[in-house]
């Protein structure tokens, strides 16, 4: 991903001619538009690029990207994309998925990709319902959800989402929301900067089968209190005066406390950077429903061994070590005899 | 020896034999297809022509001694032309009693058992099961059991340990090198050179020399023993053949399949991506592809059968050559990813090694029951090309075949080789590599259409007129951007698109394009009487037990002919003109008669479906039973008179 001579482009160059087809009021379109104007500034050109989902409605979302692009199968766009980014490291790779694509069908080839450490970027719109096919309960739906094949209640526990990927090994995990542009922006332009495999979860408001799902926490007069600003280096402070953080207490949990009652210094000090996910994780596990504070950001940001990276340097080693192949010296690596 | 020929131009005191078929049978430890790998190897550079069938026990871990735990490896050499690894073995080496009772009923009437004569005590004749009605354990060396075989009884454990005590061998360690002795004597009896072998045990076990000298010391201790002990007899010979003249090399299916796919790298000089996930019998190719990483090869271990595939669709959207490895139901897994490269029209290999199913099966033994899966088994209208091989040698033409058709048409193909061709071995005449196809295609570079207001785009779907292959573009290519996906898309433009008339439209496109490969194939070759009235039609490893019937029963004057097919779909365009020319067609397969009823459907025609489904190849002599079958029943048709 070489960001030298890139041409300069604007969100234009990033639009594809197609329509638009998610429902009016959808979350997905504040998605696209966060998208679309971001890349103009990532340094990299459109033809580098290369969007690839599996089947629900987020994944639509490459048929409006004017990159290259795969609209492929349900669940299976991670597998897809690594051998994309296997194939070509050189190439800026994209995986579009949602709660039901990502987490239920697909789920073994994202903690795959995420083991792995491909260079790819995940973004997993999570709207906790299943809207292509109009109205059932997902993986990420809180127990007790009434939908179209569960209406008395569903009695499955959910996912979370980014206990999933921190447990899968992933080197880079954060939150992000459809209703603040400016926060998506920052979260994907961190995704791409690393190096490796990158996952976000985007809550996404589906407003036909599953509206005000995230409410509580990202309308905007509710986000100074729900909503928890993860900085890197910086104490998890929030409120209207950053009068409530998180602190980690004696028996090893974090909890949510009044500065004023622990003081400033017993508030926990964001570091995304740590080797042991164990932080990350319990970060992770803070909010228990959509209804209590929530952090957003980077949970997790860490250097690790990528995989094509390191697929194509065996390759280019086995070139310098025995030259380029030769098909008749293999043909006849098993030893031969004449006849004749 | 009832079925072999013994020449009787003797040389000296040896006798000469047309061929031979050894069968080395003991418990998986016992290092059974390390002798018979050797014991090929070594007539294989002596100039023999061979065939070989390993057969592996069904159970990795079944319990030594027992029946489920014999691991044998048969191999036929001859001094002609041979296919087959013999129907039944002249000779059987058993190194215990469960190796008897598991191969003893393949080994011809009178021919040649040599066993090892410790093992058939108490402890492992109750194991092999040779026991009485009161559980007492009855051992088959004296009981009778073996009248009728000529029997050496040889202490091959005691000796071996004799020979490897002055080594400082301790004995539980010399016991493993006796299946060299084995070797060593089998090796007098039918008159092999020893340097080689010797050799080789040097090399191979350069990092330990104490096991090289034991195992040196028990081969030349089986070689001594059969030229000192005349209870041994003769010593047979089995001269080289006369092969045409270039240079061979002993190769199984597995190996010559991932040359092939290496070479198709080559000739169509484009990387190599493999996405494979372990599975009996394909995992040699993903073992071996791993290799040749200098040769632009990346190999992908995937989480799964399906991440396979999509890391193989994958990389060919992204320009490499994608391949995919598995068995039968690792295909069956990767269908609804293969519908997708259907629909997206992108060049993809499926490479599957049959075995015996349904579900886990036989994982270890051979069948050719997934031509209806090869060609039916996707959803919707999928047709794709499917190309199968028909020797282990075969498999690297067949794969190179395979990805020109992938490559030209960008179409999903799917391979089909099987577990019989896959660690099957035979001496293959090295191709000249500068003779082998140019496969490449070209990728699309700029734009191809125009709109209405004079400005220059790339149609994703816009065909080539002749093979009805739509562009290739790949990332990276300024200014052709595009999206491909499994929505139903308008031809040229790729846009979704649902209208009844396109989606109809496009089922016959993608159905013409595979058709428009028949272009490309061969006539079918008819070997035999040309007046024949009876046709043996084959496809796959049935190849070798056809020859080798069809020769047998022209020899004797019988009026037969064969043809054996490599494209399966489409099939020949020659194909249903030359099966109307005969009376009786005959098509054995290793299945309930999938091609055969593919046939009879395709051409309206009558076909004598010959099935065998017992995880074993066919025996010529099942097919010539099947070719005598056939001409009796025309007598009978004409007597009846025409109806
Ligand atoms: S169903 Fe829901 S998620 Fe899907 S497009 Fe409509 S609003 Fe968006």
């Amino acid at each position: 991903m070489s960001t030298a001579q890139v041409a300069v482009t604007t969100k234009k160059d990033w639009t594809s001619d197609q329509e638009v087809r998610w429902c009016p009021g959808c979350g997905d379109y504040g998605i696209l538009l966060a998208v679309q104007q971001l890349m103009p500034e990532l340094g990299v050109a459109p033809e580098n690029t290369v969007f690839v989902s599996g089947i629900g409605c987020s994944s639509r979302f490459p048929y409006y990207m004017n990159t290259y692009g795969m609209h492929s199968i349900h669940g299976r766009a991670p597998a897809i994309a690594t051998g994309i980014a296997t194939a070509r490291p050189d190439l800026d790779v994209w995986v579009i998925t949602g709660d039901g694509d990502g987490l239920s069908i697909g789920g073994n080839h994202l903690i795959h990709a995420l083991r792995r450490n491909v260079n790819i970027n995940i973004l997993l719109f999570n709207n906790r319902i299943y809207g292509l096919t109009k109205g059932q309960y997902s993986p990420t739906s809180e127990v007790g959800k009434v939908t179209k094949s569960t209406p008395v209640g569903s009695v499955d526990a959910p996912f979370n989402p980014l206990s999933v990927a921190l447990g899968a090994e992933a080197s880079f995990v954060a939150r992000t929301h459809d209703l603040d542009r400016k926060h998506m922006q920052e979260t994907f332009r961190a995704a791409h900067a690393h190096n490796g495999a990158s996952f976000v979860e985007i809550y996404q408001n589906c407003n036909v089968f599953n509206d005000g799902q995230f409410s509580d926490i990202t309308k905007k007069t509710n986000r100074e209190n729900m909503m928890i600003d993860l900085v890197h280096g910086e104490p998890i402070l929030f409120g209207p005066d950053r009068e409530r953080g998180v602190m980690q207490g004696t028996d090893g949990f974090l909890h949510i406390v009044e500065v004023a009652d622990v003081g400033l210094d017993q508030i926990l000090i964001h570091d995304e950077k740590n080797d042991r996910p164990s932080l990350a994780f319990a970060l992770a596990r803070l909010n228990d429903d959509d209804h209590s504070p929530t952090p957003f950001g980077v949970f997790r940001n860490i250097q690790r061994s990528e995989y094509a990276q390191a697929v194509s340097d065996q390759v280019v080693a086995a070139s310098e070590r025995r030259g380029p192949g030769d098909l008749g010296e293999l043909l006849a690596s098993n030893g031969t005899w004449t006849v004749g | 020896m009832t079925d072999t020929i013994e020449r009787s131009d003797t040389a000296g005191n040896d006798r000469v034999l047309d061929h031979l078929v050894v069968r080395f049978a003991g418990d998986s430890g016992d290092g059974m297809q390390l002798t018979g790998d050797r014991f090929t190897s070594v007539s294989a550079s002596f100039g023999n022509d061979l065939s070989t069938l390993p057969d592996f026990p069904a159970e990795i871990r079944a319990p030594a001694g027992t029946v489920n735990g014999v691991s044998a490896f048969q191999v036929n050499i001859a001094d002609h032309e041979i296919t087959t690894p013999g129907d039944e073995p002249n000779v059987l080496v058993a190194m215990n009693p469960a190796a008897l009772k598991a191969d003893l009923h393949r080994l011809e009437v009178g021919g040649t058992v040599i066993v090892n004569e410790d093992s058939f005590d108490a402890r492992d004749l109750s194991k092999a099961g040779y026991v009485d009605s009161s559980d007492e354990p009855v051992n088959p060396l004296e009981d009778g059991t073996l009248n009728g075989y000529r029997v050496l009884k040889v202490p091959m454990t005691s000796l071996t340990k004799e020979v490897c005590e002055p080594l400082g061998v301790k004995p539980r360690d010399a016991e493993r090198s006796k299946n060299f002795f084995a070797l060593g004597l089998v090796s007098w009896m039918y008159t092999r050179p020893t340097e080689p072998t010797e050799e080789w045990i040097g090399q191979k076990f350069a990092k330990n020399e104490q096991v090289a000298a034991a195992n040196t010391a028990a081969f030349r201790a089986g070689f001594n023993f059969g030229e000192t002990t005349e209870a041994v007899g003769h010593r047979y010979e089995v001269r080289p053949a006369t092969l045409p003249a270039g240079t061979y090399t002993s190769i199984t299916g597995n190996q010559a399949l991932s040359w092939g796919l290496v070479a198709a790298g080559q000739l169509a000089k484009l990387p190599i991506t493999l996405g494979s996930y372990p599975i009996t019998p394909a995992s040699d190719i993903l073992h071996e592809l791993s290799k040749h990483k200098h040769f632009g090869i990346r190999t992908v271990q995937a989480e799964d059968e399906i991440a396979a595939v999509g890391v193989a669709l994958g990389a060919s959207f992204a320009g490499h050559l994608g391949i995919t490895t598995t068995s039968g139901p690792g295909v069956a897994l990767k269908s609804e990813t293969i519908s997708l490269a259907v629909a997206i029209e992108l060049p993809l290999l499926i490479i599957d090694i049959q075995r015996g199913g349904p579900s886990t099966g036989l994982p270890t033994k051979t069948e050719a029951s997934d031509l209806n899966i090869a060609l039916y088994g996707r959803h919707g209208e999928s047709p794709l090309p499917v190309v199968a091989s028909k020797s282990p040698a075969d498999c690297f033409h067949a794969a190179i075949e395979a990805a020109r058709i992938a490559l030209k048409y960008r179409t999903p193909v799917i391979l089909l080789s099987d577990g019989y061709l896959a660690n099957g071995s035979e001496p293959w005449k090295l191709p000249d590599v500068d003779s082998l196809p140019d496969i490449s295609v070209p990728f699309a570079t700029g734009t191809n259409h125009v709109d209405d207001d004079g400005n220059e785009e790339f149609w994703p779907y816009l065909r080539d007129p002749e093979t009805l292959a739509r562009p290739w573009a790949i990332p990276g290519t300024p200014g052709l951007m595009h999206r491909v996906g499994g929505l139903e898309k308008a031809d040229g433009t790729g846009n979704i698109d649902y209208t009844p008339q396109n989606h109809e439209r496009m089922t016959e496109l993608r159905e013409a394009k595979v058709a428009a490969v028949t272009a490309d194939i061969p006539p079918t070759e008819v070997e035999g009487d040309v007046d024949a009235d009876v046709l043996v039609l084959g496809w796959g490893s049935t190849w070798a037990a056809i020859d080798a019937a069809v020769q047998r029963r022209r020899r004797v004057g019988v009026k037969v002919a064969k043809a054996h097919i490599a494209h399966l779909s489409p099939l020949p365009p020659d194909l249903g003109d030359l099966l109307r020319r005969y009376r009786k067609v005959i098509v054995p397969e290793l299945n309930r008669g999938q091609l055969a009823h593919l046939l009879r459907g395709t051409y309206l025609i009558d076909i004598i479906s010959v099935s065998k489904i017992q995880g074993l190849p066919f025996k010529s002599r099942e097919i010539e039973a099947a070719i005598d079958a056939a001409i009796e029943s025309l007598g009978a048709d004409s007597e009846g008179g025409a109806s």
